[in-house]
Parts: C-alpha cells; structure tokens; sequence
C-alpha cells in the first residue's frame, strides 16, 4: 500500500469493479433498486399528504392550527388541530411521564438485579408483550381499565383537586379522559423502551462496574455512577422510540377516550382528542374533502413522529460513533 | 433479597466479618423478608381501617412503608449509603411488580373472558345475517381476511426488505446507503394510520382504486418492510466474512456468494425476523379501518370490495357497545393474540434451532 500511494505515478492497484458479471449486475440492480424504493416511498409519503393536505387547508374557512373544532362537512368548512396536538401531546407525555422510569426500572431489574434464573423468562416474557396488537390492549383499556380507575380518578380528584390539573369537572363521568389514554399508553411503550434500555445496560462494559465494585460501591452506586452515565443517551433514545410509539397510537385511544372539541388543563374530564384517534372517528363519516382533511391532519401527525424519530435515531447514531457499539 | 453482590464484597471475601474491623455492621439476612411481612401486615391493616375499597390502594401503602421502614432500618444499623441501595433495590423490584400486574390483568382478562363464546362455530362462521345485539356469529370472514391481507403485505415487503438489507450489508458502502439506513429507522416509527393516510391519497383518491384487502396490504407492506430489513441486516452482519472470503476466492461470483454462502447461513435468524415483522403487522387495525372498510360477509376476494380482519373486527365489536358484541370482541382478540404468539414462539424455535453458525 506504501509503495502505491507514495510512488505516484502508477494508478492505485485498480480493483476489479464488482459488477462485472451480468449476474452481479442484475443482483446489485435489484438491491440497490429495492433500497432506492424505500427512500421513494417515503418522499411518496411527504408528498402526497403534502398534496392532498394543502388541497384542504387552502379551503378550510378557520384557522387550521387555532380551531378547536372539526367540521369538515360543513359549508364552509372549519377545522382546526389545536384540541388533537393538545390531547396528543399530553396523552404522550403522562405516558412518558409514567413509563420511562419504570421501563428503566424494569431493565435494571433484568439485567443487573434479577436472579439469573429469572432474567432470560423475563427478558422473553417483555418480548412478547411487545407483540400484543393495540388493539387487545384498546379493548381491555376501553371495558376493563376504565371503570377500574374510577376509583383513582375520584381519588385524585378528591385530595389534588386543588392542583387544577387533578380537578374533575363531573365526579361521576366515566374515567374516559385524557388521563386514563395517558396510562394506558405508558403500559403498552413499557415493554419497548424496556428492549432498548435493556440492550444499552447490556453493552455497559463490565471493567466499569468491577471498578466501582472494588473501590466498595454499593449496588445502586454501580448503578449510578458506571451504568446509568454510559446509558443516558440509550435511554434518551428508547424513550423517544416509545414517544413516537404514543404519538401515533390510534386504536387504544379511539377505544378509551371520549373525544369532544374541548381543550381543558383538567387531565380526568372525558373531553379531547388525538390526531390519530379524531382520525380513526371521523373516516367512516367524511366525505370526498372531510378525507382531504383528515390527510392534512395526518400529515402533522406524520413531520411530529419524524421529528422524534429522526432525533432518537441521530442520537443513537451519535453514540453508536464514539462507543463502537452496536444498536 | 438484592444485596448478594455487596455481601460477596464485605463478607465473604472477609470471613471473620465480625471479628474485623472493616466490616460493617449488617441487618440480618431475614430482615428485608421480616419489614415486608410487617409492612403488608400494617398496610392491610390501615387499608382496612380506613375503609378503602380498592386492593390496589391496600398494597400502595404497604410498599410505601416498606421502602420507609428499610430506609430507616437500614440507615440506624447499617449507615445511609446501605439504605439507599436497599431502598432502589425495592424500587427496581417494585417496578417490575408494577409493570406485571397490568399486564397479566390483560391477558388474564382476555383469556377468561375471550374463551366465553370461542368454540368451533365462531371459528366457522361470519356475521352474516346476525343480528349485532344476539349471541352468535364469528370470525372466519376477519380470519379469511387478516390472513390474505397479511399474505400479499409480506408478498411485497419480504422481497423489498430482504434486498435492501442486502444492499447495507453486502454492497452498502458511501452515501446513499447511509441515507437508506437512516431513512428505514424513521421509517420504522411511521404510525400505522399514517401508512394508511398514505395509501388512501395515493391509490384509493388519486389513482381511483376502491377499497379492498389488497390496499390494506399496500399499508401493512409499508410497515412492514424497515422490520424486515432491520432484523434480515442484523442476521446478515452476524455471517463471517470468512464464508464470503472463501467462496469469493474460488470465483464464484459475488451475486452467488450471497444466494448460495450467505443467504443459507443467514436463514434462521432471517425467518425468525419475517414471522415477527407479520405478528406485528397482523395486529394492525388502522390501515384497515381506513382502507378495507370492514365487511359482516365473507370476501375471499382481497382485490376487490371490502373484507373485515381479526383487528378490525375486535374494533367494530366494541365499538357496537353491547354485551354479546362485547363477547364476541374478546374471543376475537383472543384469537388474535392466540396467532401473535404462536407466530412468535414458532419465529423464536427457529432462531433457535438454526442459529447462525458464528465460527466462534
């Protein structure tokens, strides 16, 4: 190599190209094609929601992202975002709020606190649960969550009504609020932020905690000083995933909420909504433009998970770089 | 419960731990056992005083003075740094009783209520003809239409995701083949409705199809195919270049190489990762709802006219909102997570039995 680069005047050893053979080049086309066709569908996907979006958009007679409600049948018609990306990001972050730290419980517990014998069941118990369709987890939100946190609704609302969060407008509607998706949302991203986190604690290495170990750390002193600094990122990343999950989640919503036009701080009132709940409600009832309308919300659901996703995946990128380890 | 580790260090390592004057004193091994009893005893017992209903809450407060009375146990005899890992190890082993308990309430709920009205004629027969608010009628049209639906998604999305991942591992080198990698990761959090948005502009509005079982199929593919592709790279990169080397050294071509030495050595790993990339697009209910429309009859015709799928049904029958419809929608969802798991014990025996040969 030396002797190549430092002579100058041959040509680098000219590697045969790798295509050569009709074979390969068919393989190589093929492969290549299905990778470009990937990147096709998603430019497919920005412009076509794009295109429809703005179609409606232009015809809405009312403020898109300041309307509360959702008429797109009307003549005029007026719509608006503003009650769906409130109740979408407020449903997302109870569901962080209440997830991240368990799922990071749950991890720690499978990889640094479980009996051995324990682990691998476990490991492969929140595998499956990963699995379980949204839809199972909406119908037993929708029949059997709800009524069963009545109680804590009165609850919260009995002792932190004072919050004006916790505060129900009417003790005795149904838990169908924004609260109650929020939670249910948190147990159904539990098992995937669980995988990742649960793959970064994996990769910590072991030289770090037999250091602490020796210089007499307690568990939790391992755990804080060795595992959770080289996890942060991970676990920022896995979070993200999950938000991304939340975001998009139609079905366990559409299921448990009982959606009207009302944007209110108190989380326990059954009013709100979603992008991808107002979505799934409103399709069997919208028109040729009331579908337009629909998309156009889409499309706001579709650049918000992009967001989260794109940032979590440059996140783990960036630490896949300086780690050399493998996500 | 939880202190093995720190015990190896003070104790063991040091067998006269108490004669030495670097061991600390210790709470008995019994004693975490012992608070625990006392603290459920005492939550139970102001549980039942005060009057409150819920068990749930009965148990809340007797984990509460668990972790106060380790603390304050722990920190008298022990000293604060001991206490606090006591007291996170009762936090990290809370957090799994936490995220266990919902968990096994959905399942166990799903399966006593789910088998109520399962049996062979549910299997066997659509909603033809019943009325929504009687018992009766079942799931074979859904059946019929998640497995035709979920059949031509993987037809389009195996093929797509197996050569793209090819093309990372095998021939990926510079630019495009890092937007790619990119693009599949932000491809893999498009939510579901959106895939289904998507084909709705695209091939019901623009290109003026109707709905069918074959546009929900284009939305699943979507879906369908960045699981695909991330699972086939992993199992592609875990082949040793060795392999590749030595065919590659005997002439055969590269494209050969890759069908004959790579792809076979890869295929466990490869099935395991399709069989779950459909388990979880089976589950998909909102590309259906927006694409296939739902039908109570059988369509065994995915092309044309709309067709019903087990996740879509589950949602129809709840959303009837009475009591046989209630039960119908549990044996669904029954069924549902009953093919789920099949399909993923069956993918996990396969990775099992054919684990990629590392040569290590």
């Amino acid at each position: 190599m030396d002797i190549v680069s430092t002579s100058g005047e041959h040509p680098p050893p000219s590697r045969q190209p790798a295509a050569t053979r009709l074979g390969d080049r068919v393989f190589l086309g093929l492969s290549r094609g299905s990778g470009i066709l990937l990147l096709v569908i998603m430019a497919a996907i920005a412009v076509f929601l794009t295109v429809r979006a703005i179609h409606a958009i232009s015809l809405d007679h009312s403020n898109f992202f300041t309307t509360y409600e959702w008429n797109a049948s009307l003549n005029p018609p007026s719509f608006g975002i503003a009650v769906l990306a409130y109740g979408t990001l407020v449903s997302s972050l109870i569901a962080m709020l209440i997830a991240v730290p368990i799922s990071v419980g749950i991890a720690l517990f499978i990889t640094h606190y479980a009996p051995r014998r324990l682990a691998s069941p476990l490991a492969y118990l929140v595998d499956l649960l990963a699995a379980v369709p949204s839809i199972v987890y909406g119908l037993w939100g929708g029949l059997y969550l709800v009524p069963h946190l009545q109680g804590l609704n009165l609850w919260l609302n009995d002792y932190l009504s004072w919050t004006g969060v916790f505060h129900k407008s009417d003790p005795n509607s149904a838990a169908r609020s924004l609260f109650t998706v929020g939670i249910l949302l948190a147990i159904m991203i539990v098992p995937i932020i669980t995988n990742v986190t649960r793959e970064v604690f994996r990769q910590v290495p072991k030289a770090h905690e037999e250091a602490a170990l020796a210089l007499g750390a307690t568990r939790w002193e391992v755990v804080r000083m060795s595992v959770l600094p080289f996890a942060r990122s991970g676990i920022i990343s896995a979070s993200m995933l999950g938000l991304g999950r939340a975001l998009g989640e139609t079905m366990a919503v559409a299921t448990v909420l009982s959606a009207s036009p009302v944007l209110t701080q108190r989380l326990l009132d059954p009013v709100g909504g979603t992008f991808a709940q107002n979505i799934a409600a409103k399709f069997a009832e919208a028109d040729n433009f009331g579908r337009d309308a629909l998309i156009a919300s889409g499309l706001v659901l579709f650049v918000i998970t992009l967001l989260v996703n794109g940032a979590a995946r440059l996140i783990i990128a960036r630490r896949r770089e300086y780690s050399g380890a493998a996500l | 419960m939880g202190h093995e580790m720190s015990e190896t260090l003070t104790q063991d390592a040091l067998p006269a731990s108490s004669l030495s004057p670097l061991a600390h004193r210790r709470i008995p091994r019994w004693a975490p056992a012992g608070i625990a009893v006392a603290a459920i005893a005492l939550g139970c017992g102001v549980g039942a005083a005060a009057g409150l209903a819920s068990h749930l809450q009965w148990g809340l407060i007797s984990l509460l003075l668990f972790v106060g009375l380790t603390y304050g146990i722990t920190a008298g005899v022990e000293g604060r740094r001991q206490a606090r890992d006591r007291v996170a190890t009762s936090l990290v082993w809370a957090c799994f009783v936490v995220a266990v308990v919902p968990l096994y309430s959905l399942l166990q709920t799903t399966i006593s209520k789910g088998v109520k009205v399962l049996d062979g004629n549910f299997l066997t027969h659509s909603m033809g003809g019943v009325i929504t608010t009687q018992p009766g009628g079942g799931v074979y049209h859904a059946v019929i239409g998640t497995l035709e639906q979920v059949g031509l998604a993987s037809l389009i999305a195996v093929p797509v995701g197996l050569l793209t991942a090819i093309y990372l591992v095998e021939y990926g080198r510079g630019k495009l083949a890092k937007v790619v990698t990119f693009f599949v990761d932000v491809m893999t959090g498009v939510p579901s409705i959106v895939a289904g948005l998507f084909i709705l502009a695209f091939w019901i509005i623009i290109l003026g199809f109707g709905y069918s079982g074959f546009a929900g199929a284009l939305a699943l593919a979507i879906l369908m195919m960045p699981v695909v592709v991330r699972s086939t790279e992993e199992m592609l990169k875990l082949v040793p270049n060795e392999l590749r080397e030595a065919s590659l050294a005997l002439g055969v071509p590269k494209w050969r190489t890759i069908l004959k030495v790579v792809l076979p050595t890869s295929i466990g790993g490869i099935l395991t990762g399709v069989m779950l990339a459909v388990a979880r697009i089976a589950g998909e209910t909102a590309p259906v709802l927006l694409l296939v429309f739902g039908n109570q009859l059988i369509n065994n015709n995915p092309f044309s006219g709309a067709q019903s799928s087990l996740p879509y049904y589950v949602y129809e029958q709840y959303t009837n909102g009475n009591d046989a419809s209630f039960d119908r929608a549990w044996a669904a969802a029954l069924v549902l997570i009953a093919f789920v798991m099949i399909l993923n014990l069956v993918a996990r025996g396969i990775a099992r039995w054919k684990a990629p040969k590392t040569g290590r």
